[in-house]
């Protein structure tokens, strides 16, 4: 029962403010919004028994990406403009799109038969994780990081155009 | 294990709680009686001038971008700390720490390139910075 309450309450906590961060005509107010939807991810993350996870979403969506979005809405220009700086541009398109979507997705939620899995007796899951890392996974474990040299590389030579600009 | 996490949510919802509380306590107790000066952010005795919502230097996005890259280089290590120590155990210490040094390596390397570039400095000269167009 209890977790059942801690599963709403965070799920509505995700859903209010993800709808904040898409219906608030103020980009600053989309932006802190967004801390809502990831935290209620990342405390889902916990009743999944994704402990890992949860603490990389607190970790890297909270503690970086966020910041980073914050500060491109800080670099915005005319953010003090409330009433245009967020305005929802093509609307009947979107409503199509997502009806589209939606549907699809409601249909196959329905439609499926699902795998009830028991509920897992939900151990710390870092140990195995970095096993992986070391064992089977070693290659993709490398490979991460030179997508990541290659993110930083990427990132920095666009944005400092945009410095110099 | 959800019982290890319901301390760590139970004070977040105290937390929560006594915030309102005082703040909702402060609304219906203290008197309210407020002007111009009192209303104004006190800025060590000056006068505030303009808007709180400026511009950021750009230069604090750069650096921004730098530090997720390397949060998310010590969120992949951190497994692998946990288990270094039994690796060692096994026998595979060798292996285990040319493949943490191989990785972290390739990342200096992205060090060392804004490092020279000099993306890192706080205050870089280029043609009029304060402007961000």
């Amino acid at each position: 029962m209890g977790p059942l309450i801690t599963f709403y309450a965070l799920a509505l906590l995700a859903i209010v403010s993800a709808a904040i961060t898409a219906f608030s005509r103020n980009i600053v107010h989309s932006a802190f919004a967004l801390f809502g939807a990831l935290a209620g991810v990342a405390g889902i993350y916990v009743l999944l028994g994704a402990d890992f996870l949860f603490i990389i979403q607190i970790f890297i969506y909270i503690g970086g990406i966020l910041v980073v979005t914050i500060f491109a809405v800080m670099l915005t220009q005319g953010i003090a403009d409330v009433n245009v700086s967020n305005r929802a541009v093509g609307v009947l398109p979107a409503l199509v799109t997502a009806g589209v979507a939606g549907g699809v997705m409601f249909y196959a939620i329905i439609h499926s038969s699902w795998y009830h899995a028991r509920p897992g007796s939900a151990t710390p899951t870092t140990y195995w994780i970095g096993d992986a890392f070391l064992g089977p996974y070693v290659l993709p474990f490398e490979v991460a990081s030179l997508v990541l040299l290659a993110a930083l590389i990427g990132a920095i030579v666009i944005s400092r155009q945009e410095v110099r600009e | 294990m959800y019982a290890d996490y319901g301390v760590p949510l139970a004070l977040v919802i105290i937390g929560l709680l006594f915030m309102a509380a005082m703040m909702g306590l402060q609304k219906l107790l203290a008197p309210t009686n407020p002007f111009r000066r009192k209303l104004m952010p006190y800025e060590c005795g000056e006068p505030p001038t303009g808007s709180a919502w400026i511009n950021f230097n750009v230069r604090f996005y750069l650096i921004a971008l730098v530090f997720v890259i390397f949060e998310v280089e010590v969120a992949f290590i951190y497994p692998v700390a946990t288990v270094y120590l039994d690796w060692i155990r096994r026998g595979q210490r060798w292996f285990a720490l040319s493949e943490l040094l191989i990785f972290l390596f390739i990342l200096f390397v992205g060090l060392v390139y804004v490092w020279v570039k000099r993306d890192l400095e706080w205050i870089k000269r280029i043609p009029d910075q304060d402007s961000v167009n």
